[in-house]
Formats: C-alpha cells, sequence, structure tokens
C-alpha cells in the first residue's frame, strides 16, 4: 500500500493539470456563466487596466519578440502569462478559483525550446499587480516599475532569457476604442498593445549565452467568450515592417466562414481600425508539425496600403506542445515590404 | 597465387566441415554466454534498484518546520525564488464514528485521473467548494455513507487508507486554512536560487535516503561479470583446441603453398583474415544467440515489476548497438587468442616442416609444467591483488586464481595419473592408467575448460542462493516485525502502545542512539527480549546463548564493526564513556555503510535515558495485519506514511529477486554443455591419432566393446578427477570474497547441489566419449588392421 501511494504521488507530481486546460481553445467559445462580458463604451482605466480582471473568464499578457545576436540570426522568444477564472472573482488562498498559465519560448531557426507553469490564484504563486508593474508564475517575470521599462525572464529545459525592454511609443488600442470584434454574431474581447517595444539582452541556449537585441510587442486581452460557437482557432499576425509601420492582423475561422480584423499603426503610433475583409489571408504552404498541418507560410494583401507580401515562418516548427498546444513563433516578411514579426495559430 | 591460395585453404574446412562447426560453434556459445550475463547483469541491476527503492520509499526531500507550519507566503517565496517544491497538508477527517487519515496536496500541479462514474469532472469540482474526495473503492464506499462530506471519486490507485484531496478541500475540512505542514521537493533546486536558510529560517529538509544497497550489488555484480568472463573463457579453450587442430592438419597444405612460392608473411595474413571473417560470423551468430539466452530467460519480469510497483521501466532487453558492438569485439579479441599460437607457430613455420597430425597432440612434459608455472603465477598475482583491497582487485584475484587453478590442471592431473599407473596391478589397469595420461595433453585444454565450467557453476550457485539467504535474512532483519509505526509523539506512542496491548503479539520499540563506536560513526540500537530477534537476526559468529548473554549486558556489533575494529567475540567494545561491554555476537548487515551495535533496551536506556520513543514495530498475526492498520488509522491521528506494511513489500521483493535469478541456474547448465562439448570436440580432434594406440591393445585381444567402455570410462573418470579439483577453485573464491569486500557471503554450502554438478560433470565426460566409442564398437577391424599396415 505504501508503494501504491507513493506510484501515486509520483504520478501526481510528474505532471502537468491536463483536465484543467484540456477544454483549450474550443473552450472558448463555451457560454460565461456568471462572468463579465466585454462593453463597447468601456474606458480604458490605466493604470489598474495592465492588472488583472477577474471578473472575466480569460485574459493574458502575451508578449512576443524578434531578436537577433550580433551575427545576424533571427530569434523569436514569448512570454505569455494566461489567466483563467473558474469563477468570477477572486479569494485570497487555496479558494482562489483563478488559475494562471504560463507559457516561455525560445525560437532560433532549427530549434523551438518551450515550458509551462501552471499555478492557483489567491496564493501568490503567480498574478499579476499593476504598480509597480509585476506579472509572474515562479520565478518568470515580466516586472518594471510600469510596463514602459521592464525586465523579462523566463526558463525551462535547454532555454533561458534575461531581457530589458523600453516602449517608445505609446499603447495601441484595436477595434473600435480597444473593443475587438471576433464574429459576426458580436462576440468580443478588450484588446490592447504595446507594439513598440525595444529589447536588449541574453539569451541562454544549451551552447551558451547570446547577446541579442530587437523589438517586441505586448498584446493585452480580456474576455469572456471570445469565440463564436461555430469558430475553431485562430491566426493571428503581429507584424513590424522596415517603413516604421506595424501591422495587428487576424483571421478566426469558423463554419460560417471567416472573419478577419486588423489594426495598421504608422510610424507615428497612430492606429486605424480595419474591418472584416479589408486584408486578405491566404495561408500557401502547409508544414507538418506535431502530427498536424499548420500554414507556416502566408499571403497577405492589403490593397488600401499597397502591402502585398509573404510571410514565413523563421522555424515551421515553432509548435507548442503544452497543456494547450499551438503553433507560435518568429516569422520574415517579403514582397511590397520587408520586415519581422510573430505569427500564432490555434486550434489546428 | 593468391586466389590459389585462399581457395586451398578454404577447401580443409570443405574436407573438415565438423571442424568448421565445432569452431564456428564453439565461439558464438562463448560470445552468447558472455553477452547473455552482460545483458542479465544490467537487467538485474535495474530490478533491484527498483526494489530498494521501493523497500525505502527513496530519495525523497521534504522540507518541514518542527515549530509551525509553513505559511502560504513562504510558500510563495519558495516558488517565486525558483524552488521546485509541491506543498501538502495532513490531517484526519472525522467521517461517522471514524476518523481517516486526509492528504491535501495541490492537485492543480497533478494529472487527477477522475474515477469511471465522473467523466464530466470539471477544474472546478476539483478545486472549488465543495471538492471531491479521492479514495479507493472500499473507502471510498464508507465515505459516501457518511452525510455532509464532499463527493467521493473511486480512484483504484488512490493510496490505501488515506483520503487524497486537494489541499484547498484538505484546509476547509480540517479548518486549518493557510497552512501548510510540508513541501515536497520535485525536482532539482536551480543553481543560484536562494537559499533555504534563508527563505525559511527555522526549516528543516530531510532527504529519506535510500538503503545502500550499491555495496552490496556492486560486489554481487563484479561477481556475475566475473563468471560471465570465465564462462567466456571456457567456450575460448574449445576455439583454441579446434584452431590448434584445424592448424596442425594444414600443415601439409601450408607446405605445399610455401613450397610453390607463397610468401610466408602472406601465408600469416591470409590466415589471420580467415580466422578474423570467421570470428565475425561466429561472433553476430553469439550476439543472436546470447540475446535469445537472455530474452527466454528473462520472462515478463518487467510486466511483473510493473504490476507489483507500478514502476514504468523499459522493456528491459534491447539490442542496443553498443552491446553487439560489444559481443563482437568479444569474439574477434577471443578467436585471436585462441589462435595467436597456431599463428606464431605458422608465421615462425620452416618451409620444409615434417607433417605428422599427432605432433599437435603432444604437448610435452615441458609444456604442462610451464603451463603450471604460469598458474602458480597467476594464483600468486592474484593473491597478492587482494593487498590492494577493493572490488577491482577481488575481481583481479578471483579471475587470477580461477585461470592459475585451469592452467595447474593437466600437470597436477598428469601427476596423478602417473601415481596411479605405478600403482596399477595387471596389464589392462596399467594399460588404461598410462594410456589416460598420454592422452592426457590433448584432452588437457578440454578439462580445463570443464574445470571452468564447473567453477562458474560452482561460484554463481553458491553465490546466488548465499546472496537470496543473505538477502531474506536482511530483509527480516530490518523487516521483521509486520508493522512498522512512527508515532507523532512520545504521547501518541505511549497510547498506541496501550491500545495495542492484547490486539498485537507483541509491540517492539525501535530506540537507537547516534555515536561513534571504534571511532567510527554508527549507531547502538537497544532491543527487547523477543523471539522476532532470536529467530530472525543473522549471527555470522556468536558464543553460547548470545540472546542471554545480550540480556545480561553484553552487546552484538556487525561485521562492518568486527572486520573494521578487528574485533571478535568476547572482545570488548566500548559504547561510551564508563560503558564497555562483551561482544557475545556478531552479525551480517549487508549493505549497511555504518558499523552497528546492538544492546538490552534497558542497558541502552540506563546510559541515555533520554533516547526518544516514537518508532515502534509490531508483530501481529500476519493475516490481520491489514485490519490492524485499517484500525490503527481509524483510531488514530497518524501521518499516512506513519505506518507501513512490511509483509506484503516483503513478499514483492522476494518474488521479484527469484524470477530475476531463475535465469542463473539455467545460464550454469548451458555453460556446462559448452564444457561437455569441449570435451567432445577434443575426443574427436584425437580420433585419428587414436587409432594406432588402440589397434595394438585390440590385437593383444581385447575387444572393441571392451576398448570403447573403457574409453567412456576414462573420460569420465578424468571429469571426476577434474572435478575433485574444485574443492580448491571453491575455497578461493570464499576468501577472495571475503578479503575483496570486506564482508562475507555467508557460503552456505548447498551438498544437494554439489552432487547433482558431479553427477553432471560425469555426465558430460560419458557423453562426450559415447560418440567416439560408439564409432569404435563399429569400427571395422580391417582398420585397425590397417594401422599395422601403415606403420610408420
Amino acid at each position: 500500500m505504501n508503494v501504491d501511494r507513493r506510484t501515486l504521488l509520483a504520478a501526481l507530481l510528474a505532471g502537468t493539470a491536463g483536465p484543467v486546460w484540456a477544454q483549450g481553445f474550443a473552450g472558448l467559445g463555451s457560454d460565461a456563466d456568471g462572468f463579465s462580458r466585454p462593453d463597447p463604451g468601456y474606458r480604458f482605466s490605466f493604470p489598474a487596466d495592465h492588472g488583472p480582471h477577474p471578473g472575466f473568464r480569460i485574459e493574458w499578457w502575451y508578449l512576443t519578440a524578434n531578436l537577433r545576436d550580433a551575427a545576424g540570426t533571427d530569434y523569436g522568444i514569448q512570454w505569455t502569462l494566461f489567466r483563467s477564472g473558474l469563477k468570477p472573482g477572486e479569494t485570497a488562498g487555496w479558494q482562489s478559483p483563478q488559475l494562471w498559465m504560463g507559457h516561455a519560448a525560445l525560437t532560433t531557426p532549427d530549434r523551438h525550446f518551450h515550458a509551462e507553469k501552471i499555478a492557483r490564484g489567491g496564493i501568490g504563486q503567480a498574478g499579476v499587480t499593476p504598480v509597480p508593474f509585476e506579472a509572474w508564475i515562479d520565478d518568470w517575470q515580466m516586472a518594471g516599475p510600469d510596463p514602459d521599462r521592464l525586465t523579462l525572464r523566463a526558463h525551462g529545459d535547454g532555454f533561458a532569457y534575461d531581457l530589458r525592454l523600453q516602449a517608445e511609443g505609446p499603447l495601441i488600442f484595436h477595434g473600435q476604442n480597444g473593443y475587438s470584434v471576433k464574429s459576426a454574431d458580436g462576440q468580443a474581447s478588450h484588446y490592447y498593445s504595446q507594439p513598440h517595444y525595444v529589447l536588449n539582452g541574453v539569451l541562454t541556449l544549451p551552447e551558451g549565452p547570446v547577446e541579442v537585441t530587437g523589438h517586441g510587442w505586448l498584446d493585452r486581452e480580456w474576455s469572456s467568450r471570445p469565440l463564436a460557437s461555430d469558430q475553431s482557432g485562430w491566426d493571428w499576425f503581429s507584424l513590424t515592417l522596415d517603413t516604421g509601420d506595424k501591422l495587428m492582423a487576424f483571421r478566426l475561422r469558423g463554419a460560417r466562414g471567416d472573419f478577419t480584423a486588423a489594426t495598421w499603426i504608422d510610424p507615428q503610433g497612430r492606429a486605424v481600425a480595419l474591418g472584416n475583409g479589408e486584408i486578405t489571408l491566404i495561408p500557401n504552404h502547409f508544414h507538418p508539425v506535431a502530427g498536424r498541418e499548420v500554414p507556416t507560410e502566408w499571403s497577405l494583401s492589403l490593397p488600401e496600403r499597397q502591402l502585398d507580401v509573404t510571410i514565413r515562418a523563421v522555424n515551421p516548427g515553432a509548435w507548442m506542445d503544452m497543456s494547450v498546444s499551438y503553433w507560435e513563433g518568429p516569422v520574415r516578411i517579403t514582397g511590397s515590404h520587408s520586415g519581422r514579426g510573430y505569427l500564432e495559430m490555434t486550434g489546428y | 597465387m593468391i586466389r590459389t591460395a585462399v581457395s586451398a585453404l578454404l577447401a580443409h574446412w570443405r574436407r573438415r566441415p565438423g571442424q568448421l562447426l565445432t569452431l564456428v560453434l564453439g565461439l558464438a556459445l562463448a560470445t552468447a554466454l558472455w553477452s547473455a550475463v552482460q545483458a542479465i547483469n544490467a537487467e538485474a541491476r535495474t530490478r533491484y534498484a527498483e526494489a530498494a527503492a521501493t523497500l525505502s520509499g527513496a530519495g525523497q526531500t521534504v522540507i518541514r518546520r518542527p515549530a509551525a507550519p509553513i505559511g502560504l507566503a513562504e510558500y510563495a517565496a519558495m516558488r517565486r525564488a525558483g524552488w521546485p517544491v509541491t506543498p501538502q497538508l495532513e490531517g484526519r477527517l472525522r467521517a461517522g464514528d471514524r476518523a481517516y487519515p486526509l492528504l491535501g496536496v495541490d492537485l492543480l500541479a497533478r494529472p487527477v485521473a477522475p474515477g469511471p462514474g465522473d467523466p464530466d469532472l470539471t477544474p472546478a469540482d476539483l478545486l472549488t467548494a465543495p471538492g471531491r474526495l479521492i479514495a479507493t473503492p472500499d473507502l471510498a464506499a464508507r465515505l459516501e455513507a457518511v452525510p455532509g462530506l464532499p463527493p467521493v471519486l473511486h480512484d483504484n490507485s488512490a493510496p490505501a487508507g488515506v483520503i487524497l484531496t486537494d489541499i484547498g478541500t484538505a484546509e476547509r475540512l480540517l479548518d486549518r486554512p493557510g497552512q501548510i505542514d510540508r513541501l515536497l521537493l520535485t525536482g532539482p533546486v536551480p543553481d543560484g536560487a536562494e537559499p533555504l536558510a534563508k527563505l525559511l529560517p527555522d526549516a528543516r529538509s530531510d532527504t529519506v535516503a535510500p538503503p545502500d544497497t550499491a555495496s552490496l550489488t556492486d560486489s554481487f555484480h563484479l561477481n556475475l561479470t566475473a563468471f560471465g568472463l570465465l564462462a567466456f573463457a571456457v567456450g575460448l579453450f574449445v576455439v583454441h583446441g579446434v584452431a590448434g587442430l584445424a592448424f596442425e592438419d594444414r600443415r601439409a597444405t601450408f607446405r605445399t603453398l610455401r613450397a610453390l612460392g607463397l610468401p610466408g608473411p602472406v601465408l600469416t595474413r591470409l590466415v589471420l583474415a580467415e580466422l578474423t571473417a570467421l570470428a565475425l560470423i561466429a561472433g553476430l551468430l553469439g550476439v543472436g544467440l546470447g540475446y535469445g539466452i537472455a530474452a527466454a530467460l528473462l520472462p515478463d519480469v518487467s510486466a511483473t515489476l510493473r504490476g507489483l510497483y507500478g514502476a514504468q521501466i523499459g522493456e528491459g532487453l534491447q539490442l542496443r548497438p553498443g552491446w553487439i558492438a560489444g559481443g563482437l569485439a568479444m569474439a574477434l579479441a577471443g578467436a585471436l587468442t585462441a589462435g595467436a599460437q597456431g599463428l606464431i607457430r605458422l608465421h615462425r613455420m620452416p618451409i620444409l616442416d615434417a607433417t605428422g597430425p599427432d605432433r599437435w597432440a603432444r604437448s610435452t612434459l615441458r609444456q604442462s609444467r610451464a603451463m603450471a608455472l604460469a598458474g602458480l603465477v597467476l594464483i600468486t598475482a592474484g593473491f597478492a591483488s587482494l593487498g590492494a583491497g577493493g572490488l577491482i582487485a577481488g575481481f583481479m584475484a578471483m579471475a587470477g586464481l580461477m585461470l592459475g587453478a585451469a592452467l595447474l590442471l593437466p600437470f597436477v592431473l598428469g601427476a596423478v595419473l602417473g601415481r596411479a599407473a605405478r600403482l596399477a596391478r595387471g596389464p589392462v589397469a596399467q594399460w588404461v592408467w598410462a594410456d589416460m595420461a598420454a592422452q592426457l595433453p590433448g584432452l588437457s585444454l578440454a578439462l580445463m575448460a570443464l574445470l571452468l565450467a564447473l567453477a562458474t557453476n560452482i561460484g554463481v550457485g553458491t553465490m546466488v542462493s548465499s546472496f537470496r539467504l543473505t538477502f531474506t535474512g536482511w530483509l527480516d532483519q530490518r523487516l521483521a516485525a509486520e508493522i512498522y509505526l512512527t508515532a507523532r509523539d512520545e504521547a501518541q506512542a505511549q497510547e498506541i502502545n496501550r491500545w495495542l496491548t492484547g490486539r498485537a503479539d507483541a509491540v517492539l520499540p525501535i530506540r537507537r542512539h547516534d555515536t561513534r563506536l571504534s571511532d567510527r560513526p554508527g549507531r547502538i540500537y537497544g532491543v527487547i527480549d523477543h523471539a522476532t530477534y532470536r529467530d530472525n537476526w543473522p549471527l555470522v559468529t556468536a558464543a553460547a546463548d548470545p540472546w542471554d548473554r545480550l540480556a545480561g549486558g553484553a552487546v552484538l556489533i556487525n561485521e562492518q564493526l568486527a572486520y573494521g575494529a578487528g574485533l571478535r567475540i568476547g572482545d570488548t567494545l566500548t559504547l561510551g564513556p564508563g560503558w564497555s561491554a562483551e561482544i557475545a555476537g556478531i552479525y551480517s548487515d549487508y549493505g549497511n555503510p555504518r558499523v552497528q551495535a546492538i544492546v538490552a533496551l534497558p542497558v541502552l536506556l540506563h546510559h541515555h535515558p533520554d533516547i526518544a520513543n516514537r518508532q515502534m514495530g509490531i508483530r501481529s498475526d500476519p493475516a490481520g495485519a491489514d485490519a490492524l492498520i485499517a484500525d490503527l488509522h481509524a483510531r488514530f491521528d497518524l501521518p499516512a506514511d506513519a505506518i507501513v506494511d512490511q509483509q506484503a513489500i516483503k513478499a514483492m521483493s522476494l518474488s521479484v529477486f527469484d524470477r530475476t535469478f531463475l535465469v542463473t541456474s539455467a545460464l550454469n547448465i548451458l555453460t556446462l554443455g559448452v564444457a561437455a562439448f569441449a570435451i567432445l570436440s577434443s575426443l574427436l580432434a584425437l580420433w585419428n591419432a587414436r587409432l594406432p594406440q588402440l589397434a595394438p591393445a585390440w590385437a593383444l585381444g581385447l575387444s572393441r566393446r571392451r576398448l570403447a567402455a573403457l574409453e567412456v570410462l576414462r573420460s569420465t573418470g578424468l571429469a571426476a578427477l577434474t572435478a575433485l579439483g574444485l574443492a580448491l577453485a571453491w575455497l578461493l573464491l570464499a576468501v577472495v570474497n571475503v578479503e575483496a569486500f570486506g564482508w562475507r557471503l555467508p557460503m552456505h554450502l548447498f551438498p544437494l547441489d554439489w552432487l547433482r554438478l558431479l553427477a553432471l560433470a560425469l555426465l558430460a565426460g560419458a557423453i562426450a566419449a559415447l560418440l567416439p566409442a560408439r564409432r569404435l564398437m563399429r569400427l571395422p577391424p580391417a582398420r585397425l588392421l590397417q594401422v599395422f599396415a601403415h606403420e610408420r
């Protein structure tokens, strides 16, 4: 009997919280009992809105960055903190219904390192405070006096990074003043970004540390039911063009048709929202990864801005094989414009 | 020219397919035995690393703060500092008229397999109020009958007798919000993480160390490796014999090739290439065969272990590239070693060498003397290497002694046969003895192989049997009681003790004092006078009535202490200031790195009255142990891991052990088979040379039947003589083990096994002689007459 207990404990200790997150992205389309709904009339209030919104079911602090070392090698890093409420609201201690999940990744042209952490709210193991700004789970953290000046740290099997971020432009509010519509049925989220980070610091790879510089993009989004019931996943792009313009674009794939939206950001930081159908996104090439076919090369066109580009993954194998799995990695842009960016694809 | 030479060389094997078969088969068998032993060795090692881990709850590091529970903020601070810890909260849950141990863990950090009845279980169900209780079906059924408890999940893999739940549910049920009893370390602490002393200043970190079986198993595995090598050597004797014979048979071919202009070095290289090719073929065959042997001898042990321990072990036996390469290398090295003598002779052979098939058979007295000398040197070197101490030295010594004994054999047998011939009466007897002596040089290699095979048999057999008895004793010694219990504190221990009166057969307090003994870190145990100890404690040597003496103030010490400090029965051991006692016995204590002594409990308490009294062994009817454990859990507020039921674990360990070592007896038979094969191949090789010696005896009136019977008798007799020489090998084995490993595997004698082995050796000798004898019986008398016609 002692044997059984040890076996059980060992098994329990070794694993992840599969069932908790197993509902995955499809769960984002389910009912939102008792949770708040995004409101088109909502007025953001900072610094409070940098912190969590436990009245909503799902929320994230999502940082991606394109980096380069002295030799010109491309790298990408991801640092994400997801919050998921089992019930609305927060309680101190183990009774907290808030769950936190951290994902960190480091992508090189031929390797993709990633790691996951899961914790409960209410006990201090993970969370976000707006002032001073701090988002953390265990010893991973994104912290600074405010979100304009941050240090970013995470580590996992075979990798670590320690970076400094400085925002050199204003926050960008997507959709209608940060109310981002996701479907024709009106599903929506509150969504703002800080796409103007300049980064420098050190990546640690199995062969040693690498000094890097680059630019980064922080997405903040919260909602209770962001997907329509027929939607199975999304393709999301954050692109930084060499002209200084930036573009956020996403396509939600639904049985009743795709839904696209985008935000054009000019070098001065002025944002223009682009509604459903204004951008065209076409997958060019599917790459087999983790037993599925994922489009790692895209054509994106926006005639209004004379934009017609091809987007290719730096490393097509950037699959995040986690409790919730998806593709996330850096991309290169060629065509009418050139540049770099990040691509996220869920629901494949 | 070279092509012609090659075809001429290969033609020999066409003419003598038997020789080719013997050569390849001998080498293949040798490689197979070696490979199989290696594979089994590796398997066994894994097996008991797991068995040992199971016994101990091994290697788990637990962080506790004795003074107060750990707070949530402190836990979070540790996590934020990078410490991979997971919290646990323990208590007792009142359910109806009973209370059950409740273990709260962070279910979020773990996968939870929902019971079969709950496919729709959500994280919210598990983590938020009212939460879920997880228990084995029997306990779950009892809990479900109690109103007011959270819903219960049935889970066969739940810890027996304990309710598992989320820590959030546990703190509510136990009314201990925000408290953590202990943190389990689940991985390595990263470099540069803040130290525990800073994060949790008054906390203690304890690692439950696995029992140190390493030194015990090391010696065993080294022995097994040594015997693997010896098994290989047995095969090599076969190869050596056949390679030598093939060389002599082809002497004429060599001479002709040389005379036709083939340069000596080219010929040597050709023969070397031929040997290499044969070795590779035989090696591959051997590795395959070895894999087959190992796989066949290790049936579903993995599955058993999975069933018993739930431990995920790989399917064990895999054909790894390194393994194949190792087997091939051994085959190649073996073939070259065995063929070296022939190659050197070939290299030095004068072009016009006299030919003669009997030359090889006639190794001279000088040679057997030289071999005996080499044997003596090996034995001496073996003993000398013991001085260095340690396992490797022990291994060298054993190899030296065994090979030395083998090399000595022909000389000793020659001397014995010479003496016997002189004592023999009657012409036939005299002829038989003299003929045996004459045959000896040709058979000596095969007999040496037989000696090694027998030694391997005895070695492995004695070792495994002794090891098993030792292992059993070792288990009994530590786990003699049916139940082991650690109480929360002394008051609870006393309460449990009172409660157990009448419910258990006996309660054995486990009380000890750590101190230095003979200037080594050691431990003194105090035991009460109870049959458990008298029946189970394995005493290596003892004075008369050691347990009575113990009660009277004497001391028992473990072998490590006796060996290290040079203590003997009757000596006096100082146990502390103003406390010394006479040594009444020495007990085996395998794998214990510490020195240890046992005294009577009252004596220990007299000298150290303040020793903690929380641990106890409980003797009870084994059949009732489960019920008693359940009652103990129900009645007392005990931590979940406070009670250990050792009978079950002991039975499991032994069954695993037995299954693992079933293989060795099969290996023994195989080794002996190879030796019999060696004798057969030698006798067959000698066949042609024998005819001229038999013909005169036949001409003088001995019937072929009689000659054949004598032939079998002779071979059997030689085998018997060889087997007798084994007493020596066995003795050396016993000595070497003690010298090398610091303690003695008690050399349990297994007389029946020995008799069986002797019978097997005789059988091997007889069977090997049967085929030649049969041939002799059916030999047309004309062939015997031809001997005189062709007299050279």
